[in-house]
């Protein structure tokens, strides 16, 4: 048996079909994840996500530390409640993890990481905090919950917390609010889904709470599977497929989450980053659209005239192009036009550019 | 339990097996397998004509969750698969049994047909496994 969320009993009452998932037992779908995948992109759906770990860093030194730790800048959050996407690199320019942190003024800041990394960059992350005044503190007492789609939002507010509600309704993308009054609750306007909505952190005791209102106001519960459909249409990565401590950002199209500017920040990476930037053998990180019939999956040859030029990283069935589509790895120059091998026959492939769909929309040319 | 239909013959790997008593059978894969596979979106149909072995790996489906061989129960003939799958893959979702069939075989030994699991048999195989 594996870990559970404080939604457990909640997914098992709906029947949810489980999955064992970075050690923990999470849904993998309620019935039909391809009908979960549209609720998502047409109106509202809830993803329980409380097996991410939020990690909150503070003290006199939280800024100082995080410019060193992360290969995004902080300093960027020019203000409480904007949030950033970057890596988390070790010496060698390998990712240790993806996650999203948060300027929470002066409380400092709150990290959300993935969930089977979670023991392994709190390790990190504790490692690097000697010689500075700063705590690190994982929020094991916390639910997170995402509402993503086009309605999300509007179904949600009614269920925030009152004093929350116009602030929430008022957030730019990529910004966050907290009540300290509310302990806990703490809306972000972030998401994995290419929809907009919000991810919910809160005390773990009002989690079925919150979930059981977000079901009644018709927001469709979706498991893992429609979330690594929806992120892979949006073009997102996910750690430990496209990218890892062995394949770091700029080999996963993650470039412009390196923040080079300033000269004299030396994040940790960055030595080994800029080596990588100018080796032309650096091959490029692309979208995928599978021309005839087939599922790309990871791990699949990416061929030019029969010879290989690089390999899928992720790939699957997109439920809004009904075609399958993919990211990959392949060698610089490499023609749009080029196929897949799939069970040892050449299938025709081409290159195109991510997201695949945002907002609803397709975004690439059929 | 998924449904589990006894007028027909299984295989431990999930497939059923419609005996039309005319030296054709019918090959589909059971309810319990598409429910454990999920929303299937591929399928790999196999040719007409191509000899098959028993448990041979003759087509393929493929969900959202992964790509799973289907073995074809018997040895012989394929001598028509469901090209409707081509278009409606789900189809094995919606209606295992029927719509979603996957192909027919003339086995070249029809009385292999009673070595294979009956709808009980098949029942506990499931129970076993899980």
């Amino acid at each position: 048996m594996g870990l559970r969320t404080p939604l457990f009993s909640e997914h098992t009452r709906l029947g949810a079909r489980m999955i064992s998932f970075g050690g923990w037992d999470m849904p993998l779908h309620y019935g039909s994840q391809i009908e979960e995948h549209h609720a998502v992109r047409r109106a509202a759906g809830l993803f329980d996500v409380s097996h991410m770990r939020a990690i909150d860093i503070a003290g006199p030194d939280a800024q100082s530390y995080l410019r060193i730790l992360l290969a995004n800048d902080v300093a960027k959050l020019t203000h409480p409640g904007k949030a950033l996407y970057s890596c988390m690199l070790n010496p060698a320019g390998g990712v240790i993890d993806d996650l999203i942190v948060y300027n929470r003024g002066a409380q400092g800041y709150r990290a959300v990481v993935n969930a089977a990394t979670t023991a392994k960059d709190l390790a990190w992350m504790q490692a690097q905090t000697a010689g500075r005044a700063v705590s690190i503190q994982a929020r094991d007492d916390l639910a997170m919950l995402a509402v993503q789609g086009p309605e999300a939002r509007a179904r949600a507010h009614p269920l925030l917390p009152a004093r929350l509600r116009d602030a929430a309704a008022a957030l730019g993308s990529f910004q966050a609010v907290e009540d300290d009054t509310e302990a806990g609750w703490f809306v972000g306007r972030t998401g994995y889904t290419g929809e907009d909505g919000y991810e919910i952190l809160l005390p773990a005791v009002h989690a079925s709470v919150l979930w059981r209102g977000l079901l009644e106001a018709q927001v469709q519960p979706c498991g893992l599977g429609a979330r690594d459909t929806l992120r892979l249409e949006a073009g997102l990565n996910l750690y430990g497929q496209d990218m890892d401590e062995e394949v770091g950002p700029l080999d996963a199209g993650l470039g412009w989450t390196l923040a080079w500017e300033p000269e004299e920040r030396s994040f940790i990476g960055r030595e080994a980053l800029r080596a990588r930037r100018d080796d032309p053998a650096r091959h490029d990180f692309v979208g995928l659209l599978l021309t005839e019939r087939g599922v790309l999956r990871a791990h699949q040859r990416v061929l030019i005239a029969g010879e290989p030029v690089g390999e899928v990283t992720s790939g699957g069935f997109s439920p809004t192009l009904e075609r399958s589509i993919g990211l990959a790895r392949v060698r610089p120059g490499t023609p749009a036009t080029c196929s897949v091998e799939i069970r040892g026959k050449a299938v025709a492939a081409r290159i195109v550019a991510p997201p695949f769909v945002r907002h609803g929309q397709v975004r690439i040319d059929q | 339990m998924s449904d589990v239909p006894a007028d027909l013959r299984y295989t431990k790997t999930h497939e059923w097996i419609k005996d039309h008593g005319d030296g054709t059978v019918t090959v589909g894969i059971t309810d319990h397998a598409q429910e454990a596979l999920g929303d299937i979106v591929f399928v790999e149909i196999p040719a007409s004509n191509r000899q098959v072995d028993a448990q041979e790996a003759c087509a393929v489906v493929e969900s959202v969750k992964a790509a799973s061989d289907i073995y074809s129960p018997l040895a012989g003939e394929i001598i028509e698969a469901n090209a409707l799958l081509n278009d409606t893959p789900d189809a094995i979702n919606n209606s295992p049994y029927d719509e979603g069939w996957i192909f027919r075989l003339a086995p070249r030994d029809p009385g292999a047909l009673t070595a294979l699991l009956d709808a009980d048999a098949y029942r506990q195989s499931v129970e076993d496994e899980t």
